[in-house]
């Protein structure tokens, strides 16, 4: 009786020891040179799971280009003006079923008079608009011919559910002891490591601050003083990579030959598509996210009262590629590229003026 | 039989509480006067506790890595507000990190990285003092100095880490944090910053001495085992007079690899395997960063690294690629991807 119990309790304890692994079998696909351990090793049961979050909706039926201009028949139309009414009007409805389907048109229009911009979701839905246009137009290095759309972040919330702001300090900093370093917590951001948790305000925040050199690795084989960065600096990059390997669902190899981390040579082209997608988010934090601090309300601020800004898992979403890669702009080519110069003009100043 | 194929002592011999062998008169002195039997330790060792020795050196460095350790988990309590709860949830993460690099070799603020100097030093002196401790008992009992010398190399790798190749460096910041996750995250840090560590030389020999420790004291205490039935744990008395469990094993080894250690010789083995993993290894970290910044660069430039079949020519650094062309923007961006110029 005694010995049964005890091998019970044993029999538990490693069930409770294996509690927090996956089980196998993993699946594993070699994509570099053999021998390299260049694989990629994904949980096919963890897959399926997401499966259904990447699916992107069926499209509405196209529109009618004839006719008269939005911009002739609505008032305070600086975007989209020159689609035509129909066209128009199915880019709302659209957007409505991205963005806010259980709210409707009324979460960023003022019922009483459509072309009010009093509230400050408008204003928003606006520069998001305009920052649609220019990554499709200007980022195809990143986004390809795939582009994105508002479904892309959005996926039917009104607020995508991967966004960041600066983190307030955690710990003691200004007592006589229990400084956190900005670091050594467990924090899903960076998997879980206790690597520094908020490397999007050093690295995608764009400016002088917010792009900070990311490669640590010296270029000369014996140290020539030229390279400045230090273990602790390697610590931050690190950081940022694990948030990249979360955010895509993919391990280092997807984009790195790991016998080196900073060398170029024997690299998927991956790592390239990646390089754009770092300058990308630096120019959409920078220009367009962060700048439209004013316009929020306090509650959809951060705890250090930042704006809401992207990082790879706002579009990616655990997803090597969004929405694995489905294109949703061949529907939409309003979104395509900037209707107009002189629009995008008009809605910044708008911003800044507020 | 059965008794022989046990993990643990099944049998453990009682007699009156003996003192040791005969030892000199002053360090009697010293020695605490409890001793008593424990079922417990006597599962896995000798059934007695003690007589203990703690002396000056055990006292002080006993006090000073009190300090060292009150230091560190005051400073992980702290910084979760004094959560006890949270304490416990974060505790693998909880960490007493070293100055930042602005600091260099200079003694910042105590919450900037002074605490960690402070625990560093309490923590080597209690170590060292330690060292002191087992190296004068070793010669008390009229034994070699074996013992001390091995923990010696495992020091030496602790104070390169902590103390020489930071200075070496001019900056704190090139330290390890105290922390259980911090210190091991720093080590993939550290190889990440210094080209891979894996190409280094003697990273490599480490690795070596420690797989081959592992091995050396499988293989010795399987053979050990699998002749104590005649007697092969008297290993001491075998040395100078083989018995049938040495000829055995012995006879297994050449069986089975043409070759065998002796009684005597395998002690060496394991001895100088053990000590230079952590001497070589700390020979490896010492020139990292101070005479080697890059290992991969290094071993491709020594020939160590092998090269692969290019599977995608076409991929090169885009930094690369813009620097050929003559044109950057100010923050290091290739123009053509510049929103808005060179379209």
């Amino acid at each position: 009786m005694k010995a049964s119990l005890r091998s019970l309790a044993a029999l538990l304890g490693l069930a409770a020891l294996l509690a927090g692994c996956e089980r196998p079998p993993m699946e594993t696909v070699q994509r570099g040179y053999r021998g390299n351990g260049m694989e990629q090793v994904a949980n096919p049961r963890l897959v399926a799971m997401q499966i259904p979050k990447h699916q992107a909706p069926d499209p509405l039926p196209p529109a009618s280009s004839e006719g008269p201009k939005a911009s002739q028949i609505y008032q305070n139309v600086k975007v989209l003006g020159n689609l035509s009414a129909g066209e128009f009007v199915r880019t709302m409805t659209a957007i409505t079923a991205w963005v806010s389907p259980e709210q409707g048109c009324v979460y960023c229009h003022n019922p009483a008079n459509f072309a009010d911009d009093s509230m400050y979701t408008k204003v928003v839905a606006r520069r998001m608009l305009e920052m649609t246009q220019h990554v499709n137009a200007d980022w195809k290095p990143h986004v390809g011919a795939t582009g994105v759309t508002c479904f892309t972040c959005h996926r039917g919330q009104p607020v995508p559910a991967e966004i960041w702001s600066a983190q307030a300090p955690k710990g003691r900093p200004d007592a006589m002891l229990g400084g956190r370093f900005g670091q050594n917590e467990p924090s899903l951001k960076v998997g879980y490591s206790s690597l520094p948790v908020d490397p999007f305000s050093t690295y995608l925040l764009g400016g002088e601050q917010g792009s900070n050199e990311i490669r640590v690795a010296s270029k000369t084989a014996l140290p020539d003083r030229s390279n400045p960065m230090g273990t602790k600096d390697a610590e931050h990059t690190y950081g940022l990579m694990m948030h990249f390997s979360g955010a895509l669902g993919v391990n280092c190899t997807y984009c790195h030959n790991t016998r080196a981390m900073g060398e170029w040579a024997n690299n998927p082209p991956t790592r390239n598509t990646a390089w754009y997608g770092i300058r990308m988010l630096r120019d959409l934090n920078a220009t367009y996210l962060d700048p439209l601090q004013p316009v929020y309300p306090a509650e959809r601020l951060g705890e250090m009262g930042d704006a809401p800004k992207a990082n790879c898992a706002t579009c990616h979403q655990g997803a090597y590629k969004p929405l694995y890669g489905v294109s949703m702009l061949a529907e939409h080519p309003e979104l395509a590229a900037p209707s107009g110069s002189s629009t995008k003009v008009a809605s910044v100043a708008k911003v800044k003026t507020k | 039989m059965a008794e022989y194929q046990n993990i643990f002592t099944r049998v453990q011999v009682r007699g009156p509480l003996y003192p040791g062998a005969p030892h000199e008169v002053a360090s009697d002195a010293r020695e605490a006067g409890t001793s008593f039997f424990s079922r417990i330790l006597g599962i896995f060792g000798d059934p007695q506790f003690g007589p203990t020795y703690l002396g000056f050196t055990g006292i002080a460095s006993l006090l000073c890595g009190f300090i060292a350790f009150e230091i560190i988990g005051l400073n992980m309590f702290a910084s979760v507000d004094w959560n006890p709860k949270e304490f416990l949830r974060q505790l693998f993460w909880l960490a007493l990190e070293p100055p930042g690099p602005e600091w260099g070799l200079r003694f910042p603020p105590l919450n900037q990285g002074g605490w960690w100097l402070v625990a560093g030093f309490f923590l080597t002196t209690a170590i060292l003092l330690w060292w002191v401790r087992m190296y004068r008992r070793a010669v008390a009992l009229g034994m070699g100095t074996h013992v001390p010398w091995a923990f010696a190399s495992a020091i030496w790798l602790y104070l390169v880490l902590g103390f020489i190749r930071p200075v070496l460096m001019g900056s704190w910041s090139e330290a390890v944090p105290f922390g259980i996750f911090p210190h091991l995250d720093w080590t993939a840090a550290f190889s990440l910053r210094y080209g891979n560590l894996f190409y280094n030389p003697f990273h490599m020999l480490s690795i070596v001495f420690l797989y081959g420790s592992a091995l050396l004291f499988a293989m010795h205490g399987a053979t050990i085992l699998a002749v104590s039935r005649l007697g092969g744990e008297r290993e001491i008395e075998q040395i100078v007079d083989r018995g049938t469990a040495t000829e055995r094993a012995a006879l297994f080894w050449r069986w089975t690899m043409g070759f065998n250690a002796t009684m005597e010789s395998i002690h060496r083995w394991a001895w100088w395997f053990a000590v230079l993993t952590t001497l070589t290894g700390g020979i490896g970290i010492l020139l990292t960063g101070t005479v080697v910044d890059n290992w991969y660069l290094w071993a491709v430039k020594h020939h160590v690294a092998p090269a692969y079949p290019p599977i995608w020519p076409e991929v090169v650094d885009p930094y690369t690629a813009t620097s050929a062309a003559g044109v950057t923007s100010t923050n290091g961006m290739p123009l053509n991807v510049v929103p808005g110029v060179g379209k």
